[in-house]
């Protein structure tokens, strides 16, 4: 089974937010909830660029170690995913990603969070397949239907990309190679330990 | 008229290369290098200061998606995973194996005089009232804030994924509904008393004769609160604001700070104050109750035997002598 990663390839971003869009819409994600979104460094200023950011799916994830009640797991394909079933939005995974990815609904009293909801690398949750109490809960479940996420599928620039951590890294590879020049995988040494050799 | 027209054409080929040719050095210097100035991973990683992150202009209204990665959350993991179990586990396991030893060598502190049969007012209704909303919400906030930290390795493998994270959810409910409470006690405790609990001389000589604990008939002399009682008492003070404190900023995240990093801060400060503040608070459940004759009545009934409170409390038994004598009967002790 393939390690499936996302890279943002940030020489290449043009940062139409169309990912964000996209996600929003294929997963019918809550109101004030972003799975993805897109971060500007140094912008306006030269040599800016910008980064698609979601969730990771991080090899030893933290989220999953701190979590109080257990209720992340990984698929065989490397995705993290979560049990909204079981998650009490506590909040550490929150102050453990080093991607800002799980965030909350504001439910119920005071600053109080409702259950956790983050990418899911379009790939559903612990509902059976393609379910609508999968839909509801966690959105599309594409990878069931043999697909990639929507946000590194309808990418305008292809600067998103998502599949096989070492196909993806390959491509990566060689457009910096053909280029002459790119700012790195951005997260993969925070994620996976490990960065492209470039 | 052919000929017109290749000399033509020669001629503005040979201009067009003309141009070409002064052209290209512009053209060259205008040429975008993209790596010359563009923002690299790496380097940002590199000059990352610890407690920083690396952050960006976000168009989306939540401004703490601008932080792209924070790698202090990996920190925090270790902190949470590795350094807070341990701190807890000593302080708290630590305790118990302190208490055990010393039952089994002093066994129950007796009175050494007896029961007289004769009692006194150590705490009226109001202060039992205090204490008792103070210790009952403690010990509940205690265990559902224990289960957080350790309920995973301890619960969770006895009643299973479902009946656990029900369990939890529930417990962080009754978490955040009993703070307040808990807050109030805290408060009203320190009200009414804050001025017995002021350190003095005194407290020198009860903590030189070890406050009698470990040798049996020694009585170091005592007011209305000892040494040892004014430890606690301040421990419950300052612990109980520190832990009010920390906790509301997670009741209500981000009102302690702008950023993740504030609120870990803030976590971490909850829980390590929770584990020492539950370890000193078992040493006082037990000193207050299986460990000495006579204690639990103080915030039982509140009726405590004379002999006892000579004991303990030597000054304040005859400072109420004088005052009850003093005073018509009937009359309420001023406290």
């Amino acid at each position: 089974m393939a390690r499936v990663k996302f890279l943002c390839d940030a020489d290449r971003c043009i940062e139409c937010n169309a990912c964000v869009t996209a996600c929003k819409n294929e997963n019918d994600v809550p109101w004030g909830i972003n799975r993805r979104r897109v971060v500007t460094i140094n912008d306006g200023l030269p040599g800016e660029r910008s980064v698609s950011m979601a969730c990771m799916h991080c090899t030893d994830a933290p989220c999953a170690a701190v979590c109080p009640v257990n209720c992340f797991y990984t698929t065989v394909d490397a995705v993290v995913l979560h049990s909204k079933d079981l998650c009490i939005g506590c909040g550490y995974c929150f102050y453990a990603c080093p991607f800002g990815a799980p965030q909350y609904p504001r439910v119920g009293n005071f600053g109080s969070r409702g259950k956790m909801d983050k990418c899911t690398y379009c790939a559903g949750g612990p509902e059976a397949d393609l379910t609508q109490a999968e839909y509801v809960k966690y959105g599309a479940n594409r990878l069931a239907e043999g697909k990639l996420p929507i946000c590194a599928e309808m990418c305008s620039t292809k600067a998103l990309l998502a599949g096989d951590g070492a196909i993806i890294a390959e491509i990566y590879k060689e457009r910096v190679t053909r280029r002459g020049y790119g700012s790195g995988a951005w997260g993969w040494k925070t994620a996976y330990k490990d960065g492209v050799a470039l | 008229m052919n000929t017109a027209i290749q000399f033509i054409r020669a001629g503005a080929f040979a201009l067009l290369l003309v141009f070409v040719a002064a052209a290209q050095p512009a053209v060259a210097q205008q040429a975008p290098n993209p790596t010359a100035q563009s923002v690299q991973e790496e380097q940002l990683l590199k000059a990352l200061q610890p407690g920083s992150v690396i952050s960006g202009r976000i168009t989306i209204p939540d401004g703490s998606a601008a932080t792209l990665i924070q790698p202090e959350g990996q920190d925090w993991r270790q902190f949470h995973q590795g350094t807070l179990p341990i701190i807890g586990a000593i302080s708290i396991l630590g305790i118990i194996a302190l208490l055990v030893v010393f039952y089994a060598t002093r066994g129950r502190i007796k009175i050494d005089s007896g029961f007289s049969g004769r009692t006194i007012t150590r705490f009226g209704g109001f202060d039992r009232f205090v204490h008792w909303l103070t210790a009952g919400t403690f010990v509940v906030l205690a265990l559902s804030g224990l289960n957080l930290s350790f309920g995973k390795f301890l619960i969770l493998p006895i009643f299973g994924d479902a009946t656990f994270a029900t369990l939890t959810g529930y417990g962080k409910v009754v978490h955040n509904y009993l703070s307040f409470p808990f807050m109030a006690g805290i408060a009203l405790m320190f009200v009414i008393w804050a001025k017995d609990n002021i350190p003095n001389k005194l407290d020198l000589e009860w903590i030189k004769a070890g406050g009698g604990l470990f040798v049996k008939g020694v009585h170091p002399p005592a007011k209305r609160f000892n040494a040892g009682q004014k430890g606690v008492f301040w421990i419950v003070a300052f612990g109980g604001l520190v832990i009010s404190v920390s906790g509301w900023f997670l009741l209500f995240p981000f009102t302690g700070g702008q950023i993740v990093g504030d609120q870990q801060f803030w976590v971490n400060v909850h829980a390590v104050i929770a584990m020492i503040f539950i370890a000193a608070m078992l040493a006082h459940a037990y000193i207050g109750s299986v460990g000495m004759e006579g204690a639990f009545d103080a915030m039982g009934s509140g009726q405590v035997d004379e002999n006892w409170a000579k004991e303990h409390h030597s000054l304040w038994v005859e400072e109420q002598k004088k005052l009850g004598g003093a005073a018509p009967k009937g009359a309420v002790p001023a406290e």
